[in-house]
């Protein structure tokens, strides 16, 4: 069975896509930004996964055992969930600076007001 | 301090004053810290470029750690180049950005300002001097997170909703430049971007190295604002503060056209990319559209900056289209537009917020009879203007005379014809802008405006000074962009 073999990609692909779709298809800034996040985290489950080695045992040296998985996927994702968490903590903030000044989060609204308001007026 | 720690010192200094400079209570005080901070990089940046064409390339291993293990910071000819024009631009930028800053920004904020350009500096800077795919990564967001919150401190609301916007499309471009780097380093085992250059021709099943380099560039032409990939652009370039559209029109998309140069040329190799991927088939008709589009929608814009921030579009174009010729003369073409156009168009967007200083606006209305008001601004954007277009004497006119040679070279003259036309469309809208500038009167109402205080017009014509300077003499220029395209060309080494 090759996609039960490759059962980590798959997800990583599904989770991916909709998290994308979301942040297209959704006019509401938050559930974007859910989207976002969602899109972020698939691709850490790609690279997380990857490292899993079949047999293979947390790496710390020791006599009993000879394989081990590759910690280098772990690092470089700790490094990238900090990336995503800060990504999305500017984004909530943005939301929130833009609903006191647009008194609104959904993106047809705020293009609605902005055009109301004329071109390129406060 | 030793000579050998200025590479890391490049992304080190600005990465620790940011967080010195939130405890800088006194405006005037972070504002003083932050420009003594960005002439010792540029110092740093000339001697390193110094250094680098004297001996050749610089390795400097982080921590001690030899690479491909530890983290490698390696400079040749070409990020030394990209490293010495960003740190000009804000060593220019950020002596200007006081007066323009207290005007847009509230005072209490300005610690916070100043610490969040460095940040911003720190990530492009990182991003230019790193030999390691994922480094790359996490500086582009450094710079881009640092960024949002920059143009987020316009002072319409507008600039909140750019923020957003460009917040969605960055972070989509970032995260599929990491999936790119994830399959390369699946496939490898290596981020280190030499050791990767050498070993992904080894990999016996190619398809994931397809998937990665069509990732890797989709990510870097959103960051580099590609046309059909530009949206967040324009919105970002007029709502944001003056000074950080000035900052980050000069940089941050050159610092997107080197990343695209390294992953193409550097890592993937020219033939991999050239021959076996179709990246001239798609990158030149996306930069000839891109040079139409940009010029054509500028031409009918009424607002300064954004018509300024489609004219990037376009320019932006012109840089694609040099690297997608994967010649010498393109490359070289390439690489001096990143130089000029960091110059231009700082200038241009420096002398926009001199106006917007003076007339509170940077509608085309403005301008009328500006001309007489504001002698010496107006004299800058005329100048920068005509180096967009292309006029002899300006720098544009080297970098548009390469891409035209290079068009010739490869037997495409349609390419050459097209770039000739994208200039008469300059030509309109920089003709749009003298036409209201010096041969309308001004409104009866309008106030006398007086020219724009020295410490403002200072940095933007030493801008537009070196932009004709470096059209004159364009040895040095020149002489370091074929250098640097004959590295990238050199293949893998």
């Amino acid at each position: 069975m090759d996609i039960l073999n490759h059962i980590n990609y798959w997800a990583a692909i599904a989770l991916a896509a909709i998290g994308l779709y979301a942040v297209v298809a959704r006019a509401n800034l938050i559930k974007k930004l859910i989207g976002l996040s969602l899109f972020q985290t698939a691709v850490f489950l790609l690279f997380i996964t990857v490292g899993k080695i079949t047999g293979g045992t947390a790496p710390i040296l020791d006599a009993a055992y000879e394989v081990y998985s590759n910690p280098l996927p772990h690092v470089l994702i700790l490094t990238a969930i900090v990336v995503s968490v800060s990504t999305l903590a500017v984004g909530l903030a943005l939301a929130i600076a833009i609903k006191r000044d647009y008194g609104t989060v959904e993106e047809d609204e705020i293009h609605a007001e902005d055009s109301a308001a004329g071109p390129d007026k406060a | 301090m030793s000579a050998g720690h200025l590479p890391i010192l490049q992304v080190a200094i600005p990465l620790i004053a940011a967080p010195l400079c939130v405890l800088l209570r006194r405006p005037g005080l972070a504002w003083a810290f932050t420009t003594l901070v960005s002439w010792a990089l540029f110092a740093i940046s000339i001697l390193l470029l110094i250094r680098v064409l004297a001996d050749g390339t610089i390795s400097y291993h982080l921590g001690g750690w030899a690479p491909p293990f530890g983290i490698e910071y390696r400079l040749d000819a070409v990020n030394s180049f990209v490293l010495l024009v960003i740190t000009g631009i804000a060593a220019v930028v950020t002596p200007y950005a006081r007066q323009s800053v207290a005007q847009e920004i509230a005072a209490p904020r300005h610690n916070l300002f100043y610490a969040l350009y460095l940040l911003a500096l720190t990530g492009l800077l990182g991003i230019t001097a790193t030999g390691d795919a994922f480094n790359i990564y996490v500086f582009m967001e450094i710079s881009s997170l640092a960024s949002y919150v920059l143009i987020a401190l316009g002072p319409s609301r507008r600039a909140r909703a750019a923020a957003f916007q460009y917040l969605i499309m960055g972070t989509i471009g970032a995260t599929f430049l990491l999936i790119g780097i994830g399959l390369l380093y699946m496939m490898t085992g290596t981020l280190n971007l030499t050791d990767l250059s050498v070993r992904i021709h080894e990999v016996p099943d190619m398809r994931p190295i397809y998937a990665a380099f069509a990732f890797v560039t989709i990510g870097v032409l959103i960051k580099l604002a590609l046309f059909p990939l530009h949206i967040w652009l324009p919105n970002a370039y007029t709502y944001a503060p003056t000074a950080v559209s000035a900052f980050l029109a000069a940089s941050a998309t050159k610092v997107g056209a080197y990343v695209l140069l390294r992953f193409v040329f550097t890592l993937f190799g020219q033939e991999f990319s050239f021959e076996r991927m179709p990246l001239m088939e798609i990158l030149m008709p996306l930069s000839l559209v891109a040079i139409l589009v940009g010029s054509g929608v500028a031409i009918f814009q009424t607002n300064l900056k954004r018509l300024f921030a489609y004219s990037s579009i376009a320019q932006i174009g012109y840089l694609a289209l040099g690297i997608s010729f994967a010649s010498t003369s393109g490359l070289t073409g390439a690489i001096v537009h990143i130089f000029n156009h960091a110059m231009m168009k700082g200038g241009i967007f420096l002398a926009l917020g001199c106006i917007m200083l003076r007339t509170g606006s940077v509608e085309l209305s403005a301008l009328n009879g500006l001309g007489r008001r504001m002698p010496f601004t107006m004299a800058a954007l005329v100048i920068g203007g005509l180096g967009l277009v292309g006029v002899p004497v300006t720098s544009g006119f080297v970098s548009k005379w390469y891409l035209v040679q290079a068009a010739l070279e490869a037997d495409l003259w349609p390419v050459a014809l097209l770039i000739l036309l994208g200039s008469l469309l300059a030509l309109i809208y920089v003709g749009r802008v003298i036409e209201a500038a010096y041969f309308r009167t001004p409104a009866p109402e309008a106030p006398a405006y007086r020219e724009a205080p020295w410490q403002m017009l200072l940095p933007t014509w030493i801008l537009i000074a070196a932009s004709l300077y470096f059209g004159v003499h364009t040895e040095i220029t020149v002489g370091v962009a074929e250098r640097a395209a004959a590295t990238l060309l050199g293949g893998a080494s």
